[in-house]
């Protein structure tokens, strides 16, 4: 899917890099934040991304609309989105299929839904919603999980199939989680991936993982605290080759590095995005 | 058939009390190290997210005592919305009534100054009064009307707050502190949009109130000078219109 | 009446106070470049409070059951007439 976000590597921006990204100026295809981190009135947060904004295509990510919720979205939360899309004209929004609250309490976590007819409904009407208040297409994240629900009549991929058939919503494949969430499922990420509708990515993330070991194997736990994984780049590696090239963002949000390590993440999924533009040395990461 | 809802339900419950939502699957030998993944991340995330927030109120108890503590305010006081630099507002009041901390009687009023700083560095940003405005109040000084940037926050406390904070910053000398020493702090974001604390004088807190409640300058100063006959607001006037901290009476509805 | 020369003599300060705001404020126009809020190097936003996480943790944290913990922070000598004190644990 033609992307508004240039096809190259971008970073997640934190604030303790802003004095080495402005006064150095990078080249990197885009930075992305937490839009729940800039709904404060002013200060520095908006002034360092309006400082960015005007060097660099951005996205927004959101983390709290709660679109697998069962309650009804937040209107004033999608005012806020609204204004602050106004504000900084984003090349891109996105959001995840999970949920994040219930009842009037916020719990900063994504927390998984089953795949129903019932849920998918749900998770249409509130996408519609919201590409109706923000005036745009919206792409929907996968998600890590770490357990499943015997309620589930949906397959994930046939299920964000469906959602952007309904909705006309675009996806964030976030090769990272289709790794952690197979893992967890016991399940091959390759069938998952070649199961995935990929003509209607619009941006890939990649982060890093935790495991811990359970009697039956690893789980998997996307803390977004370390380098990718090697697995992870060898997915990616086979998906930007299958994709071409599309917008790609290392995030790591969890003990956040030196601006040199995020920057040479960015720089290694670069270079494979730009493997596929020339058409050269296919899965040379794959190993 | 509505079932969705029950199940939200039951999973937000259950992160709490380790009851399993209906439907919940994988090998039963694990299903519990599964799902405690999510209770886990709940729980962490909201107590660093406080933990950022308040964390001279974490250097006075100590790392083990702030995770219990938090713990315990999470239970109570979820955040209502994801904009989680306004959550914190109640936990001032939270170790007021907390028994275990009952023996830091100032931990409520430094948990205040700390929240303070934070509505501070988030606050709007209308612009500081010009030179030229400025100017043109002296020549009106009687009748001149400013209002207070919407960082600035008055603060009294019966406990050194202030000292307190300071002496859990960065390069700060050690030194005895008498707690029961009452302070009033003025809490503000300067031009360079970071956040200042200032210890004023009650004379000082007065102008300062003035100016909130009217703008008018020979008001709040006149207030002042019943608290303190010899009060000259010169010296904090220019400090406040050097932070930045002085705006025109229209500019406050932006 | 009593009380216009002090009314007249504040409003002179406060004149006298404004004027010199307005130079030093003048000054500040001129030389004032576009403000990012650059943080001092290693200076921590910690008014910026946590941010939104789309991260779990592999941290334990969750399980808080016993109340055994006192106070056993600060680096400040405080002078008080218990001193940090002794805490009773909450009996449960």
């Amino acid at each position: 899917m033609p992307s508004p976000l240039p096809a190259a590597a971008g970073l997640g921006f934190k604030p303790e890099h802003f004095a080495t990204i402005h006064q150095t100026r990078p080249a990197l295809g885009f930075f992305e934040v937490h839009a729940e981190n800039y709904m404060g009135d002013g200060g520095r947060p908006h002034a360092q991304l309006a400082a960015l904004r005007a060097d660099y295509a951005l996205s927004l990510h959101g983390v709290g609309l709660s679109i697998g919720g069962a309650d009804p979205l937040d209107r004033d939360h999608l005012a806020r989105l609204r204004r602050l899309i106004d504000r900084y004209e984003p090349e891109s929004f996105s959001e995840h299929l999970a949920w994040s609250s219930h009842g009037g309490d916020y719990l900063n976590d994504l927390l998984p839904l089953p795949y129903t007819d019932e849920t998918l409904a749900l998770v249409c009407a509130h996408i519609d919603e919201v590409q109706q208040v923000l005036g745009r297409r919206m792409l929907l994240e996968n998600p890590s999980t770490y357990l499943e629900f015997s309620q589930s009549t949906w397959v994930e991929t046939d299920f964000l199939r469906e959602i952007a058939r309904r909705t006309g919503c675009g996806l964030l494949l976030d090769v990272n989680n289709v790794f952690v969430a197979c893992t967890n499922r016991r399940e091959d990420p390759r069938a998952y991936l070649a199961d995935f509708p990929l003509h209607l990515v619009g941006e890939i993330h990649l982060g890093g993982h935790d495991a811990e070991f359970l009697p039956s194997g690893p789980l998997l736990i996307d803390a977004h605290g370390s380098p990718v994984a090697d697995p992870v780049w060898a997915l990616f590696a086979e998906v930007i080759d299958r994709t071409g090239p599309l917008p790609v963002l290392i995030e790591w949000d969890n003990d956040v590095p030196d601006w040199p390590v995020l920057l040479s993440e960015a720089r290694a999924a670069q270079s494979l995005i730009g493997q596929t533009m020339t058409g050269r040395s296919r899965h040379a990461l794959a190993s | 058939m509505h079932s969705h809802p029950d199940l939200i339900a039951a999973f937000r419950d259950g992160l709490a009390t380790g009851t399993l939502p209906p439907g919940a699957k994988a090998l039963p030998a694990e299903i519990d190290r599964r799902f405690a993944v999510y209770r886990n991340n709940v729980t962490h995330g909201l107590i660093e997210a406080l933990a950022t927030r308040f964390p001279v109120v974490k250097a006075l108890v100590g790392d083990d005592f702030f995770r219990a503590t938090a713990r315990l305010f999470i239970a109570q006081h979820k955040p209502t919305n994801p904009v989680l630099m306004l959550w914190g507002e109640d936990f001032p009041a939270f170790l007021r009534g907390f028994p275990p901390a009952a023996g830091l009687p100032y931990l409520a009023d430094v948990a205040r100054l700390e929240y303070a700083r934070g509505i501070a560095y988030h606050a709007a940003d209308p612009p500081p009064l010009t030179g030229e405005a400025l100017a043109r109040a002296a020549t009106g000084a009687d009748i001149a009307c400013v209002a207070l940037h919407p960082s600035v926050q008055l603060l009294r406390a019966r406990h050194a707050f202030v000292t307190i904070w300071a002496a859990h910053q960065p390069g700060a000398a050690p030194g005895e502190i008498n707690p029961l020493q009452e302070e009033i702090a003025l809490v503000l974001r300067n031009r360079l949009l970071d956040v200042e604390i200032w210890r004023l004088t009650r004379a000082e807190s007065l102008f300062i109130v003035g100016l909130g409640k009217t703008g008018h300058l020979l008001g709040a100063a006149g207030a002042a000078r019943v608290a303190d006959p010899r009060f000259d607001p010169t010296h904090l006037i220019l400090r406040l219109s050097a932070a930045g901290a002085l705006i025109s009476r229209e500019t406050t509805d932006v | 009446m009593t009380h216009m020369p002090t009314a007249l003599g504040l409003t002179a300060s406060l004149a006298a106070a404004l004027t010199a705001a307005a130079g030093a404020a003048q000054a500040d126009d001129m030389k004032m470049e576009k403000c990012y809020g650059v943080a001092l190097a290693g200076q921590n936003d910690c008014a910026a409070g946590a941010g939104t996480t789309c991260a779990g943790t592999s941290k334990v944290d969750y399980d808080g059951a016993h109340w055994k913990y006192v106070p056993a922070g600060t680096c400040v000598t405080m002078k008080t007439p218990t001193g940090m004190g002794s805490l009773e644990p909450i009996k449960s």
